[in-house]
């Protein structure tokens, strides 16, 4: 099996004298979606910002293709320039127009010509039917619409590895579907992602494998059917119940 | 709901039930509604109408009535020298203007600046951090009119070779340097009130720290800031008056020379009227312009 794209040894994280990841190992192989999932405060956020470079990581190792991006002469600029990231809130510019925002850092981080950007974005938001909203700001679109222009923006870098961040949970039922086709469409692609999300449903769907985070430590993982259908730790089962009673399964 | 009422599925003859634009006429409640609303309108503006008439109106009776009237009339408000004089003051005006300009480009640049270290994490900007901050600390808290007298004679009685003894330059410094001072801390908090999540979403996109400054963080952080930025633009075109003090011919210094001529205030009221003349459309734009912003960010919801 080649080398994955991701691969996280004996993560550590602490706030102050809080520990909030503790002994996170998996990998994320090419062309796969790893999805965490877990109760608020499980972690899982924290996990990505980490992976990300956001916050700083106390223990363990970050590897992106073999590449170790947790060392301390590392440039975060550079890993950056590999990653995307999409964020529960969006975190769209509200200053800049739709096509500006996807435009921002391929001319200015890449340094594509103008042109080129340009006609890429537009390539991706007729993709994704959101070609008529090139000119609007931010504010004008719902949140769904938002939300897919944060993953056009994000993937419009050709990134190695797609961190998704609870993109849903800011969105009403009617405006999760939409965003979660254009992930699905994403992953047929063979896009690498790595999710944390509230959606269990979807993540059996795009999921190559789900892991169950309690309290900092992933306490069970595998097959998405497996974890999502099969709990062995009784921790995950009863979390696994708890969703089910709350009809999100 | 009660539009809904009148609308239910079944006894709904229109041929594209979902089109709730079509035929409708206003409901019998509703026209009630619109009278009472229409009067309670009406009622509303003559009570501020009424209200306006006799403040204003006590106002110029107590002024007229009083014992001084007259004596105060011809001393402050005689119109026709008033005229007379007022190209003298326009003239002086010209420098206000002028120094307004001059001014305010150079503590747009230097107030920005400020901002900008004192917003800094890099290391190596650690002192100027800290003399940044002496500097706003020091000149946010002295009089103007000090600062003004402090460097127009101060720095001329230090007689150093090449130093312009010029009091216009000297005055102008002055007011550059005091402004500086108060709009980088207008900036800096307008940068302080960019949500870290911009940040971070720029960052994550690999814009660098300086990038994420230039596109992300200032468009917006200038944006927010510019109606007090304006007040202060408002501010300054009024203080540089106060260079008139070290001899320099502005408005004020004009209105000052004709009133000592004649022992007639009316040079002063004309110099105030010359500014207001300036500094009102300029106020009520700010307004207009605040007002706007807080529509955009309601209407928004969240940022």
């Amino acid at each position: 099996m080649s080398t994955p794209v991701l691969r996280v040894e004996k993560l550590r994280k602490t706030f102050g004298s809080e520990i909030v990841l503790q002994d996170i190992s998996f990998t994320v192989p090419e062309h796969t979606a790893t999805v965490f999932i877990g109760a608020s405060g499980s972690g899982k956020s924290t996990l990505l910002r980490c992976i990300n470079l956001l916050d700083q990581i106390d223990d363990g190792v970050i590897k992106l293709d073999d590449h170790d991006i947790s060392g301390a002469d590392i440039d975060p600029d550079e890993v950056r320039k590999k990653l995307g990231m999409v964020f529960q809130s969006f975190n769209l510019f509200p200053h800049m127009t739709v096509l500006e925002n996807i435009t921002l850092a391929p001319t200015k981080v890449q340094k594509v010509k103008n042109e080129a950007a340009i006609h890429e974005a537009f390539e991706l938001l007729d993709r994704f039917g959101l070609k008529e909203k090139a000119d609007q700001y931010p504010d004008r679109l719902s949140g769904g619409q938002q939300q897919r222009v944060a993953i056009i923006r994000s993937i419009a870098r050709h990134p190695r590895l797609l961190l998704l961040d609870e993109i849903t949970s800011a969105l009403d039922p009617v405006l999760v579907n939409e965003v979660l086709s254009t992930v699905r469409d994403l992953k047929g692609e063979g896009m690498t992602m790595v999710l944390a999300t509230h959606e269990m449903g979807f993540a059996k769907q795009v999921a190559n494998e789900v892991c169950y985070l309690h309290a900092g430590r992933i306490l069970e993982w595998g097959a998405p059917t497996a974890i999502l259908e099969d709990p062995k730790h009784p921790e995950t089962r009863e979390f696994i119940k708890r969703v089910h009673e709350a009809g999100r399964l | 709901m009660i539009e809904n009422q009148g609308r239910r599925i079944g006894d709904n003859s229109d041929p594209a039930p979902y089109d709730f634009g079509g035929a409708w006429q206003p409901s019998e409640i509703e026209l009630t509604r619109r009278v009472a609303r229409r009067k309670r309108n009406q009622r509303n503006a003559l009570i501020a109408a009424g209200s306006s008439a006799v403040v204003i109106g006590s106002l110029i009776v107590v002024l007229v009535t009083s014992p001084g009237w007259i004596a105060l009339r011809d001393t402050f408000f005689k119109w026709a020298y008033g005229v007379e004089i007022l190209p003298k003051i326009l003239l002086g005006f010209t420098t206000n203007m002028t120094l307004t300009v001059i001014a305010g480009s150079s503590v747009a640049i230097i107030g920005l600046m400020i901002a900008l270290i004192r917003t800094s994490r890099t290391p190596a900007l650690t002192p100027f951090r800290f003399l940044a901050m002496i500097y706003v600390d020091v000149f946010r808290g002295i009089p103007m009119l000090l600062v003004i007298l402090l460097i127009g004679f101060g720095v001329p009685a230090l007689q150093l070779k090449g130093v312009t003894n010029n009091v216009l330059v000297l005055g102008t410094i002055a007011v550059i340097i005091t402004y500086s001072a108060y709009v980088a801390e207008v900036i800096r908090s307008g940068i302080l009130t960019i949500h870290p999540s911009q940040r971070a979403a720029a960052r994550s996109l690999g814009l660098s720290h300086f990038q994420t400054l230039r596109f992300v963080v200032l468009p917006q952080a200038i944006k927010r800031v510019t109606p007090p930025l304006l007040n202060d633009l408002v501010a300054l075109i009024k203080d540089t008056g106060l260079i008139s003090i070290l001899g320099v011919t502005d408005a004020v210094r004009a209105a000052q020379i004709q009133t000592a001529k004649t022992f007639n205030y009316t040079p002063y009221v004309m110099a105030a009227c010359v500014f207001l003349a300036v500094t009102i459309p300029l106020t009520r734009a700010t307004d207009r312009m605040l007002r706007r912003t807080l529509e955009r960010q309601n209407a928004q919801g969240q940022a």
